[in-house]
């Protein structure tokens, strides 16, 4: 198995992705498409120096929706601060503890984090315990830490077991 | 190729477009509006995902529905969840480290702000 795949899930995504650049499903296609599923991550698993092993795949599905969910309401809510005239914003720069470790879980911490409700993820800490996030208008940081903290930090936990 | 679709289609179709383009165009008046480097920063990368997704999904809805269906669209939008918070994560470390003001307001809670800055003083 870990011989011929090393690398299941970017198997699986590089044939959904063949897929969708032909904007068309035939046997052909599929079968051509596994050829280069198998035979890519065979050629660039040397270069990986990180391994991601996603231990609960279902609870990854349901991040999805959730961060879907929340960038569609984030999307209102910047437009809201927008296009209000003169609102007195109150922007903040504040660190965010990390409790969860590796690489991989970290960079999908960060890029949630930008992608979701007025927040931007910085920089992370020298010591990598910790993300500079600014948050475009907050009243309550502390609200704002225990949000991240139970809405995706604890999922994410769950999905990598980090 | 532009066929006329069944009439429901062609309202949903432009509707998104619609939502889509004013999503872009509002992501765009926020650079204008809002006060600083940091916050400035906000509108475009929010709102140009969901601009681009309205789009991206009227035109899926469109080229379904008159001509088979059609998925690769969303390959663009894949692209762009994955790079519209890296490109607004390097923005916002270069502001850091280059000291850009940030408007008074601004409750700023770092520990130690000299450790994200490159200035030589």
């Amino acid at each position: 198995m870990s011989k011929i795949l090393p690398a299941p899930w970017l198997s699986l995504f590089l044939l959904v992705f063949w897929l969708l650049l032909q904007n068309s499903v035939s046997f052909g296609l599929i079968i051509l498409g596994a050829v280069f599923a198998v035979l890519i991550p065979l050629y660039t698993h040397r270069a990986r120096d990180f391994s991601i092993r996603v231990r609960k795949p279902l609870i990854l599905v349901q991040y999805a929706v959730l961060l879907l969910i929340d960038i569609i309401i984030s999307n209102f809510n910047i437009a809201a601060v927008i296009l209000t005239p003169r609102r007195k914003i109150k922007p903040a720069l504040f660190e965010y503890p990390l409790d969860i470790t590796g690489e991989v879980p970290i960079t999908m911490l960060a890029s949630t984090i930008s992608l979701t409700p007025g927040t931007i993820s910085a920089e992370l800490g020298r010591d990598g315990r910790s993300l500079l996030i600014h948050a475009l208008n907050v009243h309550d940081v502390e609200a704002v830490k225990r949000q991240i903290k139970e809405r995706y930090e604890r999922r994410l936990q769950e999905i990598f077991q980090c | 190729m532009l066929q006329s679709l069944p009439t429901w289609a062609d309202y949903l179709a432009s509707a998104l477009v619609i939502m889509g383009a004013l999503f872009a165009l509002i992501g765009s008046f926020g650079l204008l509006r809002l006060p600083d480097f940091m916050t400035r920063l906000h509108a475009p990368t929010k709102n140009t995902t969901l601009g681009v997704g309205g789009i991206i999904l009227g035109s899926t809805l469109y080229f379904s529905v008159s001509s088979g269906l059609s998925l690769h669209e969303l390959l663009i939008a894949i692209f762009l969840f994955l790079t519209a918070p890296i490109s607004a994560h390097l923005l916002a470390k270069a502001g850091l480290h280059l000291e850009y003001k940030m408007i008074k307001e601004t409750q700023d809670l770092r520990k130690k702000p000299e450790q994200y800055s490159d200035k030589d003083d």
